[in-house]
C-alpha cells in the first residue's frame, strides 16, 4: 500500500471541506477501499475516516409520505438485523444477508456499499488493460475470460458489472439517496444514482467527488409478504452473483395488483424490470405469468464469449424469485 | 498536540519499534520544540482549528487500543492494517493470515465484541476500541469453551484457519445465529479451511450452543 494522510473529522463540515480536495478520499468501512488500495488499484493521497460523524440510525418517519431512513453508517450487519427492515423492508434484509460474509457485513456500511466498485477480475489487476481504471488502455474483459460479466447495458469500452447485492432491493424499493456538499443538500433517486459505462466507464455513479452520501430513504410499500431476493452463485455462500434477482409483489386475491423486479450481476448499474413488472400487473399470480414477465425482461439482452449461460440463468432465475415472492414455492 | 508527550501515558507498553531515532528524539523533545519542528501545513491547520490530527503530516500516528484486556499506546503508519499490527509489531501470531485481501476469514477478530476480518481493517480506525484475539479469548489457563469443543470434535487438522474459526464461532453463537446446522453453516461461510474440518466445527459449534454456557 502506498503511503497516505490519515485524518478523523469529527463534524460533516470538515469532512466536506476535505473531500472538495483532489486526492482526497472519504474510508468508512474500507473493506473496499482498504482492498483496492493493496491490489493498487486505487492510491489515494488521504483518507478522510468518517466513521465520527453522526451518520447512523435507522427510523421511519410519517409525512405526507411515509418511508424509512437509514443513516449511511449504518452497518449492513446491523440494518439486515434491524427489526423494522425485517418487517417493513424484508428485502433488503434479504438482499444484505445474501452479500459478503458476516464478518465483512460487520464493517461494511450502507454508503460504502453503494460505492464499492466492480469485482471485474481485470479491474483488480493492475498488470492488464482496463478502462475503468486506467481510462484509453482498453478494455481486458471483451475479448478475454468474461464469464461474469454484463448482458444489459453494456459498451464496447466496459462490459462490468456492479456487484452490489443491497442495491439491487434499493432499487427495486424505489429508494432515494441523500448526498450533502458545501453546497448543500441534494436528492438522487436510487435508480439513477449508478451509471451505465457508455464512453465514460471509470465513473461507476453520479455522485460528484466533493459529495458525500448520508442516508438513503426508502418509502414505506405494500410488498413486505411478498418479496423474495434470490442470489445464484458458484458456491452456496460468501461469493458475488452471477445474476441476482429481487422480487416483490403486492397481491390482492390472487391477482397481482403492482410489482417489482430488478436484476444484480448483467448490468453496470442495479437493473430495473419496468417492462417486466407491467407485464405483470392485472395477471394471476401463477407461474405463467412469472414466465411471460421472465422472458420480456430478457429482451435486449446481449452475451459475450464466456457468459452467454447468464441469457438462460436469468429469465430462470427470475421466475424462481417470484415463484417465491408469490409464496409458491 | 499531547499525542507527543507519550511518555506521559500511563498505559504505555514501549511496544514501538526501538530502533526509531526520529521518535526517541521527538519523545525527547517540549511541546514547544515539537511545534518549531512541524511542517507549516500542520501549524496552519491547528491555526485553523481544523479537527483533525495534526500527526497527520508525521509518517506515524498514535494509537490507543484495548487489546485483550491490556491498553496498548503505539504509534504506527497509517497503512498499516489491524492483522500487521497484531502479528509483527504485537507479535500476537494466533491470528493468522491467509489471503491477505477479505476472503478467507484466518484474520478474524473481535472489534468491540463484533467480528471483523482484521487484514481489511486498518490498525488507525480501531482508535479507542476493544480488539479480543484469539489469544484474548481463553480465561487464564482456562480454555474457552468453544476452544475445549473445537478439540474435543477435532475441529481442525493443519490448525491454521482455527484461530480465525473460533473467533467466529463465538461470535456466530452470540449474534444468535447458531440455531440450526444451516443457519451454522451460512454464518461459518466467511472462513474457508482448506482441510475441510467443517462437519467438526459445525458440532463443535451445536454442543457449546447447546450447553448454554455465556461465550
Ligand atoms: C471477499 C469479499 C466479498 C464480498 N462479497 C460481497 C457480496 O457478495 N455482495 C456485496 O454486495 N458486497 C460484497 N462485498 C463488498 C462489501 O459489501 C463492500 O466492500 C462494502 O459494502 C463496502 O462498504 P465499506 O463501508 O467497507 O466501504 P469502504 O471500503 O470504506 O468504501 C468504499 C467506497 O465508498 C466510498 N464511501 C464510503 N462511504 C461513503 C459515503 N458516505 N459517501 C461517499 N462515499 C463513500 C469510499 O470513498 C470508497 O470509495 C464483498 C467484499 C469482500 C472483500
Ligand atoms: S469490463 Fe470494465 S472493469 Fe473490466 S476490464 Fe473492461 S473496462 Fe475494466
Ligand atoms: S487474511 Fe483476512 S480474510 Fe483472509
Ligand atoms: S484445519 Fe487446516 S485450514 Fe482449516
Amino acid at each position: 500500500m502506498k503511503q497516505f494522510q490519515y485524518v478523523r473529522p469529527t463534524t460533516q463540515q470538515s469532512v466536506l471541506d476535505a473531500i472538495a480536495k483532489p486526492g482526497a478520499k472519504v474510508l468508512a468501512g474500507g473493506s473496499n477501499l482498504v482492498d483496492l488500495m493493496k491490489h493498487g488499484v486505487m492510491s489515494p493521497d488521504k483518507l478522510i475516516d468518517i466513521q465520527k460523524l453522526p451518520l447512523r440510525g435507522i427510523s421511519k418517519s410519517l409525512g405526507n409520505t411515509s418511508s424509512i431512513s437509514i443513516g449511511a453508517l449504518e452497518l449492513n450487519s446491523a440494518v439486515a438485523e434491524h427489526a423494522l427492515i425485517k418487517q417493513e423492508l424484508p428485502l433488503l434484509s434479504q438482499a444484505l444477508n445474501a452479500g459478503a460474509s458476516a464478518q465483512l457485513r460487520n464493517m461494511a456500511t450502507v454508503g460504502g456499499n453503494m460505492m464499492q466498485r466492480t469485482r471485474c477480475p481485470y479491474f483488480y489487476d493492475i498488470a492488464m488493460p482496463c478502462n475503468k481504471r486506467n481510462p484509453g488502455s482498453g478494455c481486458g474483459a471483451l475479448e478475454g475470460f468474461n464469464r461474469m460479466h454484463a448482458i444489459f447495458g453494456a459498451s464496447d469500452k466496459c462490459i462490468a458489472v456492479h456487484p452490489s447485492d443491497m442495491c439491487i432491493a434499493l432499487v427495486a424499493l424505489d429508494a432515494t439517496v441523500e448526498v450533502a456538499s458545501r453546497k448543500g443538500k441534494r436528492y438522487i433517486k436510487f435508480a439513477d444514482f449508478h451509471r451505465l459505462p457508455g464512453n465514460t466507464p471509470e465513473l461507476d455513479n453520479n455522485l460528484a467527488h466533493d459529495e458525500l452520501i448520508t442516508r438513503v430513504i426508502v418509502p414505506t410499500n405494500n410488498f413486505a409478504k411478498n418479496s423474495y431476493y434470490l442470489k445464484v452463485r458458484d458456491r452456496a455462500s460468501y461469493a458475488f452473483a452471477l445474476v441476482s434477482v429481487a422480487a416483490a409483489l403486492d397481491i390482492d386475491n390472487g391477482t397481482i395488483r403492482s410489482a417489482r423486479l430488478a436484476m444484480g450481476g448483467v448490468a453496470h448499474k442495479p437493473w430495473r424490470l419496468h417492462e417486466a413488472e407491467k407485464a405483470l400487473v392485472g395477471k394471476p399470480a401463477n407461474k405463467a405469468s412469472f414466465e411471460q414477465a421472465a422472458q420480456i425482461a430478457m429482451q435486449g439482452a446481449k452475451a459475450y464469449k464466456d457468459n452467454a449461460f447468464k441469457l438462460k440463468l436469468a429469465p430462470a432465475t427470475i421466475t424462481e424469485a417470484l415463484t417465491h415472492a408469490a409464496g409458491l414455492a | 498536540m499531547e499525542d507527543l508527550n507519550k511518555d506521559a501515558c500511563p498505559h504505555h507498553h514501549g511496544n514501538e519499534p526501538k530502533e526509531n531515532p526520529r521518535r526517541n528524539f521527538l519523545k525527547q523533545t517540549s511541546l514547544l520544540t515539537a511545534v518549531a519542528l512541524t511542517p507549516g501545513v500542520a501549524v496552519k491547520a491547528a491555526e485553523n482549528h481544523l479537527d483533525e490530527a495534526v500527526a497527520a503530516v508525521f509518517e506515524k500516528m498514535p494509537l490507543h487500543v484495548e487489546i485483550n484486556g491490556v491498553n496498548q499506546s503505539l504509534s504506527i503508519e497509517p497503512r498499516v492494517t489491524l492483522l500487521d499490527l497484531l502479528r509483527e509489531q504485537l507479535h500476537l501470531t494466533g491470528t493468522k493470515k491467509g489471503c491477505d485481501y477479505g476472503q478467507c476469514g484466518a484474520c478474524t477478530v473481535h472489534v468491540d465484541g463484533h467480528r471483523v476480518n482484521s487484514c481489511l481493517t486498518l490498525a488507525m480506525t480501531v482508535d479507542g476500541k476493544k480488539v479480543t484475539t484469539i489469544e484474548g479469548l481463553a480465561n487464564g489457563d482456562e480454555l474457552h469453551p468453544m476452544q475445549e469443543a473445537f478439540i474435543k470434535h477435532d475441529g481442525f487438522q493443519c490448525g491454521y484457519c482455527t484461530p480465525g474459526q473460533i473467533m467466529s464461532a463465538v461470535a456466530c453463537i452470540r449474534e444468535g445465529h447458531a440455531n440450526s446446522e444451516a443457519e451454522i453453516r451460512e454464518y461459518m461461510s466467511g472462513n474457508i479451511c482448506r482441510c475441510g474440518a467443517y462437519p467438526n466445527i459445525v458440532n463443535a459449534i451445536q454442543e457449546v450452543k447447546a450447553g448454554g454456557q455465556q461465550v
